[in-house]
């Protein structure tokens, strides 16, 4: 069934649940209250500047930092030397990979600089004007090596004895020899997703304030892992858990890469501990295009094996991945998830996925939205498309003689490599959404209507992708809830608001489960001295962790204030129900009732009525999923391509996707239009290109094309609901990243189609200039 | 991208602009009009003038007025007054069209023509304007006016005839003959960008055939320019897909377009060929009209 959309005002308690109501975090947003990083400021605050280096690869030979010490208004210059105590940025505690560890990235760098960016020394001064008047005096001599561009270029070094080829990742199963050696069909395709990234709003930025009166050091401005991180600098600066705590403001968008700690986050803690004055950094938009996490860029040598009818016998991908000048936060993950979601929702009979992750003289990669999913789904529709061009058969009709049937389900994907987790598909009727998805597009007809403007000489053609998401990744989070006296009632979470509507999201749930009107929950996300634990935000893991967590601690509070309720009002339990904060005997409306509030004060500690009774209306809670859950897609792209200039346009899109169950149909398809968009980005504007010596060519938006208003096309949406995750009470699955995942894969196939030339499109983002490549090199093939 | 320190004068008039000006200009002191490319070239510190004289505020330089068959556009008119016709006829309405294609709606409410041409970016519509519609830009300094031809002004990328002393106080365009008609095409990766390419025609026609033809490219050489073979190509010929082709070609064979990392020639060139024909044809489409 298809969700309700459409906004509404009701707070009715029992239809509070996947309605479109209004979003409880606009208000601020959209009257100017709101703070962001730039909005947080402490009395005798300092202003950072790093001086980064302009050199892809070289030895630091000199830094003579005299000049700008001596500028008045610069508090203090730092290089390496200065903070010799202070390690890399380490990985989070489950991605720890020894043999990754030597390529981690040090606050400023040591001797040796890796990408056009790479920091080098911190400028503090009064003003953020006179901290760059003091960079630019700073005087570092480079001596420059060998700069490598590309993940498929031959190896080098990354330091003395160490390689830039930092892992080779295999993933497999099934008989791959022999699924190869008995094929009717082997297709080989070479293909290139190009590097981009999030580029949120916000740029980033840190305040680390030093509260010497508690001895409590302070980082502002956290974002999407808060509690993770503050794990991670609890290790990195040795202090005590109770020592630091880490504050989330509003955020300007986080893409996966907003949020993960970087050189900057701890550099601004270690300042203000110890010149003794809040340090403010705010990135500048240059540096945010060359110091951000980047993602993306990987070249696939990709070939599938068919039979005659295009079932699939197995798929083998040899992949370079670029993983720019340092291992990040993550680790190898998004190569390894790239690998593990490449086969996505197909029967696959045999496997194998061998990763060159490799370090390049650009800036590091880590996660952005559907990491390694949206370059693995491009792969894998393409060579469908390919399977279907080569036999002479309906694109469509090859995919559905592929796909997992829902008989199927739960559907496990087991790997050779023992350290690779399986993957369980919890639920899923793959075929059943790709024929909602066509019909609602009106495929058949449409291509009808192509072919004749094909005929008459137009270059249009539509394209699919169809995508497994995966989301939901646990062990745990918890959350605590607690009535006041008053009746308002308080959700602390460990999750994190990145704009994504999570306090509304969580309200809905709470208010659903414990029946109160959801506009009186007030939600408190991202501050570590509320809440010693938290998962965040990221991956798409926040509705269903911290909203499972936030069902099971508001039932437990439910319990509670009916255990207290059913003294006071000579009922049983059972025979009680809430609704909007007030209690009644479910048999007898017009009976004895009492509130919430009420029931809160009979629990006030000292209270006469307590009994036996732990005090206090709060409840504290933790949802453990066994399990990810997988969520799927479906994107239908309709293209233009103009011969004359190779400039694309794209005349309709269509993201089906089916949720579990939407929490708030409006928020999952506004999720699912800011993924899309950020997709044609990938597939057709954006790209972090650089020259052969490693410099930057997008370091300003003039140069890194996000896509705007008007080249965004009016994205159709289909939230279908056909296989809520069993994994969890309240069938959710995930919604974050269903916008992004299939979007290049669908606009290539379709740019295919409108040049009437299968597999040309090899390469991420499709530029107007590619196209007239293509076209001109068609053209001298047929004179 | 915090600009560094700079001394700011806001000029009352003309005169004293030009005086101050004198004063600073050998210590990298930059007129500011619009600011829209010099401001973002000074927060990344590639500008750094020790002076700015603002002249916004000189009532008269925002004079935009047609008299004696001449469009005088003073030094502070914006894109936006180019948002609808300033003229009657095709001149109007081609400068309207182009005014539509530069930047955004923002930076076109505080950019301003004389600006741009100030700039001079090879990829700009009004650089390209002044070029083929044969503009007269007046320039005064302490030691007095002079006016330069469109053509003579505009030099190479960023670099213009005007001394470092001279304020671009006007610019000046004779009204085409009534039945001239004009077209124009660009194309850029997004809305809002820098052209890659793009081409402004305008011809009269007389017994069916096209006189006084005029084709400037923009965009694709490190300045805009006429290309005299393929007015040649154009002059005396009937309008229609012919010689349409063949003003196109002769566009692809004499540009010498700019390389760089994202764009090659050949694909500038290609743009540019494929432009010229759109512009005429929607020249020839508004003939029709």
């Amino acid at each position: 069934m298809a969700a309700e959309t459409g906004t509404e005002t009701g707070t009715e308690t029992s239809q509070v649940l996947g309605r479109s109501v209004e979003r409880l975090e606009d208000p601020p947003l959209v009257t100017g209250d709101a703070r962001f990083a730039g909005d947080i400021n402490f009395p005798h605050q300092l202003h950072m500047r790093v001086v980064r280096s302009p050199h892809a690869h070289a030895e630091i030979t000199s830094i003579d930092c005299r000049a700008a010490a001596a500028l008045p208004g610069i508090f203090a210059v730092w290089t390496a030397a200065d903070i010799p105590d202070i390690g890399p940025v380490d990985f989070r505690a489950d991605r720890a990979s020894e043999n990754l560890k030597p390529y981690r990235q040090p606050v400023l760098a040591k001797g040796r600089v890796r990408y056009v960016g790479d920091p080098v020394v911190a400028v503090f001064a009064e003003d953020p004007y006179l901290a760059e008047d003091g960079a630019e005096l700073v005087a570092v001599d480079y001596a420059e090596l060998r700069v490598i561009v590309a993940a498929d270029q031959e190896p080098g070094e990354f330091s003395p004895g160490l390689g830039t080829e930092a892992a080779l990742l295999t993933h497999s199963f099934g008989d791959i020899e022999a699924a190869f050696a008995g094929a009717h069909k082997v297709i080989a395709l070479d293909l290139l997703t190009g590097r981009h990234s999030g580029v949120p709003l916000e740029t980033r930025g840190a305040i680390g304030r030093y509260d010497a009166a508690n001895d409590i050091l302070e980082l502002h401005g956290a974002a999407k892992v808060i509690h993770r991180n503050k794990e991670t600098l609890v290790a990195m600066l040795g202090c005590d858990p109770a020592q630091l705590h880490l504050h989330e403001c509003h955020i300007g968008g986080g893409f996966g890469i907003r949020g993960e700690l970087y050189p900057e986050d701890v550099l601004v803690l270690v300042a203000a501990k110890r010149l003794g004055r809040p340090v403010k950094w705010i990135e500048d938009r240059h540096e945010h295009l060359m110091c951000a996490n980047q993602g993306r860029e990987q070249r696939h040598l990709a070939r599938i094996a068919v039979d005659k009818d295009g079932h699939i016998l197995g798929i083998d991908d040899e992949i370079f991945h670029d993983q720019g000048g340092y291992v990040r936060t993550h680790g190898s993950n998004v190569a390894n998830r790239t690998m593990c979601m490449l086969t996505g929702l197909y029967h696959v009979p045999a496997f194998r996925a061998v990763t060159h992750f490799r370090l390049t003289n650009k800036t590091p990669c880590a996660t952005y939205r559907a990491p390694g999913r949206f370059e693995s789904t491009f792969v894998r529709e393409q060579l469908i498309d390919a399977v279907a061009a080569e036999l002479n058969l309906d694109r469509v009709t090859v995919r559905r003689r592929n796909l997992i049937p829902a008989s199927d389900f739960p559907y496990r994907l087991s790997f050779d490599e023992p350290h690779v987790g399986d993957l369980n598909f919890d639920s899923g009727d793959y075929a059943l959404l790709l024929d909602k998805a066509l019909t609602k597009f009106g495929w058949d007809d449409l291509q009808a209507d192509l072919a004749r403007r094909r005929e008459g000489g137009e270059m249009v053609g539509t394209g699919i992708g169809m995508f497994l998401e995966e989301g939901g990744r646990g062990p745990s989070d918890g959350a605590k809830i607690a009535v006041d006296g008053a009746g308002g009632v308080e959700v602390i979470t460990g999750g994190a608001s990145l704009g994504q509507g999570f306090e509304t999201a969580m309200a809905q749930i709470c208010a659903a489960a414990l029946g109160v009107g959801y506009k009186s929950i007030r939600v408190i996300h991202g501050q570590t001295d509320r809440i010693p634990y938290g998962i965040g935000a990221h991956a798409t893991r926040a509705t269903v962790l911290t909203g499972g967590a936030v069902h099971v601690t508001a039932l437990k509070l439910r319990a509670k204030a009916l255990d207290m309720a059913a003294e006071l009002l000579q009922a049983p339990a059972e025979a009680l129900e809430i609704s909007d904060g007030t209690i009644r005997r479910r048999d007898d409306a017009a009976g004895a009732t009492m509130t919430l509030a009420e029931v809160a004060r009979r629990l006030a500690p000292g209270s006469k009525v307590l009994g036996g009774r732990e005090p206090g209306l709060w409840a504290e809670g933790f949802f453990n999923p066994t399990d990810t859950v997988f969520p799927y897609g479906v994107h239908l792209a309709q293209v233009k391509v103009d011969p004359g200039t190779g400039g694309i346009t794209v005349e309709r899109f269509m993201v089906a996707y089916d949720v579990g169950r939407a929490v708030n149909p409006a928020m999952v398809e506004g999720q699912l239009v800011g993924g899309c968009l950020q997709g044609l980005g990938g597939a057709l504007y954006e790209e972090f290109a650089y020259d052969e010596n490693g410099q930057p060519l997008a370091v300003t938006l003039a140069d890194y094309l996000l896509p705007t208003l008007g080249e965004a096309p009016e994205v159709e949406v289909l939230v279908t609901e056909d296989a809520p995750s069993p994994l969890n009470p309240l069938g959710i699955k995930s919604a974050g990243e269903g916008g992004i995942n299939g979007v290049g894969a669908a606009i290539a196939g379709a740019v295919n189609e409108a040049i009437s030339i299968p597999g040309a499109v090899r390469r991420l983002p499709i530029t107007p200039q590619r196209i007239r490549d293509i076209l001109r090199a068609a053209a001298g093939r047929t004179d | 991208m915090k600009p560094a320190a700079f001394e700011y004068h806001a000029a009352r008039s003309v005169e004293e602009a030009v005086a101050t000006l004198a004063e600073v200009a050998p210590d990298q002191g930059r007129i500011l009009a619009g600011g829209q490319s010099l401001v973002p070239t000074m927060a990344f510190r590639l500008a750094t003038p020790e002076h700015l004289v603002d002249i916004n505020g000189i009532e008269e330089l925002g004079r935009l007025a047609v008299e004696d068959g001449v469009l005088s556009i003073g030094a502070c008119v914006r894109h936006a007054a180019f948002h609808r016709p300033v003229t009657d006829g095709g001149l109007g309405a081609i400068l309207t069209f182009m005014a539509g294609h530069i930047g955004h709606y923002p930076i076109r409410q505080r950019g301003t023509f004389c600006g741009s041409l100030a700039q001079a970016d090879p990829s700009s519509e009004w650089c390209l304007a002044a070029v083929t519609l044969d503009a007269t830009i007046t320039a005064q300094s302490t030691r007095g006016r002079r006016t330069i031809a469109g053509a003579d002004f505009i030099q190479g990328i960023m670099t213009t005839a005007l001394e470092d002393d001279e304020l671009l106080v006007e610019t000046r365009i004779a009204l085409p003959a009534a039945d001239t008609r004009f077209g124009f095409a660009e194309f850029s990766r997004r809305a809002g960008d820098f052209a890659l390419a793009m081409a402004l025609v305008s011809f009269r026609l007389s017994g069916g055939v096209m006189h006084d033809a005029r084709l400037g490219i923009g965009g694709a050489e490190d300045h805009p320019r006429r290309i005299p073979q393929a007015e040649a190509a154009l002059d005396g010929q009937p309008p229609g897909s012919q010689a349409f082709e063949a003003a196109a070609a002769a566009v692809a064979a004499a540009l010498d377009p700019m390389e760089d990392a994202g764009t090659s020639a050949q694909y500038r060139r290609e743009l540019a060929q494929c432009l010229a024909r759109r512009a005429l044809e929607s020249a020839a489409e508004s003939a029709a009209a």
